[in-house]
């Protein structure tokens, strides 16, 4: 007896998650749809006039889409490079003691709090990117830079995983046929690897998108369709973030209607990382799945003795 | 052995203890929602109060003008800020106490040779017809224009006194709060932005609009015309508890009036 | 030839984009330091702020962050053990396990401005917690239930299946099991996810800001507004309150997020070394 309820009350806290998921869901929805339908949703996407308030109101997200995009490829641009870089380096290359120093140094970066990069980026970065290029500085180039950085982590740790994971073999095989160590990083791990990389990507993006007190700090918010990397621009989340304290009626709508939008991005994200992380197998490629990687990886020879060999 | 019981016990337990604390905390403590830009003074009021009163409790909660005038509306909180006028509909259920009057500044980098814009040309800066400082007799550069959010109060009482309901232009920076733009003004030799008189300091350069410098005795004296209500807001229908009628009664006392008068804002119509 | 040459090239890359990394980082933490750390002593810490923190010190704050982080603790620890608990020991991979591990995902990847969002219109609004240590509470709550859960089941699977075998051999039910058994030697991997989750609490804004509010007092009770130090620190920071007291703030802030990962950090090591000893 006592035993089932133990086992209920755990099946009820496993529910929990996937609840939360639900209600969250429900209540962004409802409190967002009824603006969006009557708006219409074309419009709601296409126009790029936002007046909240006045006579005659305007709704229209467009711009802060085109700043969303803007800001998070720029940030890719930056973290997907030096991310991967780190990974390869650390999975690799790195001698015990360096490797033994990076993992903190990224989960240090991880930890630090968004609103310490925004301070970052509107106190050190801004002002260099307004004495070097002109314009008000806080800029989309400043936040992409910033952003950059902040997503470094989780870039690093799924790529570093997904490259640990790929069978020692293919690294002895390559070796063996006369390849040289970069180029059985390059031609072979990296290839193997790929899904968690793409997963790593996408999971980067998903951060990026979503941050939103640094971006609010560096971006400078102007509710423009930014047309160079030094224009000011607002997103997505720091519009709700700048607005939502003031907002009421249908304003607020509108800023749940803006996160209704967020969320749904942000969902298409996770369900394509999940896919290439092999959690939720839609189609089999045919490279090894991450999860059979993480096996592998789990039976593996100690580094200790593949350094060695 | 009843490990989750045991802590189911304990969050109950602990929320039961919160309610009831905060139960019988209820009747000495005061949350005030609203304005932004009364945060500031509002803050240092209730800091003086609770000085004199000390086992009172007053929560400040910088929102905007809207949520305040909201939450007033719907009951959360006795008393809500607002930096601008009530507009009708809001009139319905809710009594404006005017607590003081405060002056919009026009602010530019101190670095700037500009002492005085006409409105016009502050109109014109706003929307973006000027967009070069050269234009109004100042150095060639780009001007970068620092606007609030829609829902602000002092965006409100902006867009009505100097922008006849025009749109600011689209590249105009946006933040969060009084302090932020002058945080902005202060950092950029090419920035204009406005900015609750109070609030100005050394770090930016407050412009004289028409001619006449923004100082409260011009306001008082009926010169400066960008002056706006700073107002407490509360339903028609509803009894203030104890202790929000005390701290009313001080923000409007002579003691309290005065304090927001070193602030440098300007006495309000209710105060006695 | 070629080869070696541009294999030498390319980890010249790969050491310096590492090395990009620390000094990054080195670059971030020495700023806030530098400059906060001389105003941080014991006023600062133990002193409420004057003048909406132009002047005096951050206790409220201090105490508000970890008011804050202690609830969301305790409402999500029961829960993400228990969800662990339940997709390791009690069940055997299913669509049911699959949907909800999706869930366990999904809610790690909603960006914090969204909780913010339900936060406010759910337990703020809809359930009338007002802005308050507890609405702020639940909504953390919910952001770091995917931490606890992922560190919770990574711990418990670390632990061998002999160990059961034994528990079981030895007449055990399977809670007995899992209570004499699992949880404590996992629980070393378990603290360390409270640990990392408590960081989260710590450096939240967005979600902070519109469900446990902005007031700068000491919480009195779990329906206080209260201001924790990272939303402090945005405050004095972007509205130019104090240049000074927003850096020391940030030293602060900075300071409890190093210790909490070298806490957690001390207990992963000592898990690894245990479950080598194994």
């Amino acid at each position: 007896m006592k035993e089932r309820l133990i086992g209920f009350l755990l099946f009820m806290s496993a529910l929990v998650s996937i609840a939360s998921l639900a209600v969250i869901t429900f209540f962004i929805f409802e409190a967002g749809l009824p603006l969006i339908f009557r708006v219409g949703i074309g419009n709601f996407l296409q126009n790029s006039i936002w007046q909240p308030s006045g006579k005659t109101p305007q709704f229209g997200i467009a711009a802060m889409i085109l700043g969303s995009v803007w800001v998070t490829l720029g940030a890719i641009m930056i973290g997907v490079p030096l991310g991967l870089a780190v990974a390869i380096f650390s999975a690799e290359l790195a001698p015990p003691w360096l490797a033994a120093v990076i993992r903190p140094v990224l989960q240090l970066l991880a930890g630090i709090p968004s609103v310490i990069y925004g301070f970052i980026g509107l106190t050190i970065l801004a002002p260099v990117v307004r004495a070097a290029f002109g314009g008000p500085g806080l800029s989309v180039v400043t936040a992409a830079l910033i952003l950059g950085i902040m997503i470094l982590p989780s870039i690093v740790s799924i790529s570093e995983d997904a490259l640990r994971a790929v069978p020692r073999a293919y690294r002895d095989g390559a070796l063996a046929v006369g390849a040289t160590q970069w180029q059985t990083i390059w031609r072979v791990l990296v290839p193997a690897a790929r899904s968690g990389i793409v997963a790593s990507i996408i999971l980067g993006m998903g951060r990026a998108l979503g941050e939103t007190m640094a971006v609010i700090m560096m971006l400078g918010n102007a509710l423009q369709v930014p047309r160079s990397p030094l224009d000011s621009a607002t997103t997505l989340t720091s519009n709700i973030g700048l607005e939502l304290a003031y907002a009421s009626g249908q304003h607020r709508e509108a800023l749940f209607a803006t996160g209704v939008v967020l969320f749904v991005l942000i969902m298409i994200l996770n369900l394509l990382a999940n896919v290439f992380t092999g959690r939720l197998v839609l189609w089999r490629s045919r490279a090894p799945s991450l999860s059979t990687m993480r096996t592998l990886w789990r039976n593996r020879v100690p580094a200790s003795d593949r350094r060695s060999s | 052995m009843h490990y989750p019981l045991v802590l189911g016990l304990l969050i109950l337990s602990l929320f039961l203890t919160g309610c009831g604390s905060a139960a019988s905390a209820a009747a000495d403590q005061l949350t005030l929602t609203g304005s932004t830009s009364v945060t500031p003074f509002a803050e240092q009021l209730a800091e003086t109060f609770e000085k004199q009163h000390p086992e009172s409790h007053i929560n400040i909660q910088g929102l905007g003008s809207s949520a305040g005038i909201q939450a007033a509306t719907n009951g959360t909180v006795e008393l809500g800020m607002s930096s601008r006028q009530l507009e009708e509909d809001e009139t319905e259920q809710l009594q404006p106490i005017e607590i003081a009057r405060d002056a919009l500044a026009i602010i530019i980098h101190p670095s700037n040779p500009i002492t005085d814009l006409t409105s016009e040309q502050v109109r014109a800066i706003f929307t973006g017809s000027i967009s070069n400082w050269s234009e109004v007799g100042g150095p060639d550069a780009r001007i970068v224009i620092v606007t609030r959010e829609a829902g602000s109060g002092t965006y409100g009482a902006f867009e009505e006194l100097v922008m006849n309901k025009e749109l600011p232009a689209q590249s105009a920076l946006r933040q969060g709060s009084n302090g932020a733009v002058r945080q902005i003004v202060a950092e950029d030799a090419d920035a204009i932005g406005y900015i609750s008189l109070g609030i100005v300091d050394q770090s930016v350069k407050a412009i004289s609009i028409d001619g006449v410098q923004a100082s409260t005795a011009a306001v008082l004296s009926g010169q400066y015309k960008l002056v706006r209500p700073f107002l407490f807001v509360k339903r028609k229908d509803a009894q203030l508890s104890r202790l929000g009628e005390a701290f009313l009664a001080f923000v409007l006392s002579a003691e309290g009036q005065q304090e927001l008068v070193q602030a440098g804002l300007v006495q309000g119509a209710d105060a006695q | 030839m070629n080869r070696q040459l541009s294999q030498r090239f390319a980890f010249g890359l790969l050491w310096s984009a590492a090395s990009a990394t620390i000094i990054i980082l080195a670059i971030i933490v020495m700023f806030i330091m530098v400059q906060g750390l001389p105003y941080v002593n014991l006023a600062f810490l133990t002193g409420g702020p004057i003048a909406q923190g132009r002047e005096g010190g951050i206790l409220p704050a201090i105490l508000g962050t970890f008011a804050l982080g202690a609830l969301s603790l305790i409402i999500a620890v029961p829960l993400g053990v228990g969800a662990a608990v339940f997709l390791t020991e009690y069940t055997r991979p299913s669509p049911l396990t699959t949907i909800m591990r999706f869930g366990t995902d999904s809610l790690a990847g909603v960006p914090s401005i969204i909780f913010g969002l339900f936060g406010f219109i759910f337990f703020v609004t809809r359930l009338n917690l007002g802005w308050s240590l507890l609405a702020g509470g639940l909504t953390i709550a919910l952001m770091v239930l995917p931490t606890l859960i992922r560190t919770a089941e990574e711990a418990i699977r670390a632990v061998p299946v002999a160990y059961r075998e034994v528990s079981y051999g030895l007449g055990a039910s399977r809670w007995q099991m899992v209570r004499t058994v699992v949880l404590p030697n996992a629980l070393p991997g378990i603290v360390t996810g409270i640990i990392l989750s408590f960081g989260r609490a710590v450096g939240e804004t967005a979600a902070v800001i519109f469900t446990a509010g902005t007031a700068l007092n000491i919480p009195t009770s779990v329906l206080s507004p209260t201001r924790t130090m990272a939303v402090h620190f945005y405050i004095l920071a972007v509205e130019g309150i104090s240049l000074p007291k927003a850096y020391a703030t940030g030293a602060v802030l900075i300071a409890t997020i190093l210790v909490i990962n070298v806490v957690a950090n001390l207990l992963i090591t000592r898990g690894v070394a245990r479950a080598v000893r194994r």
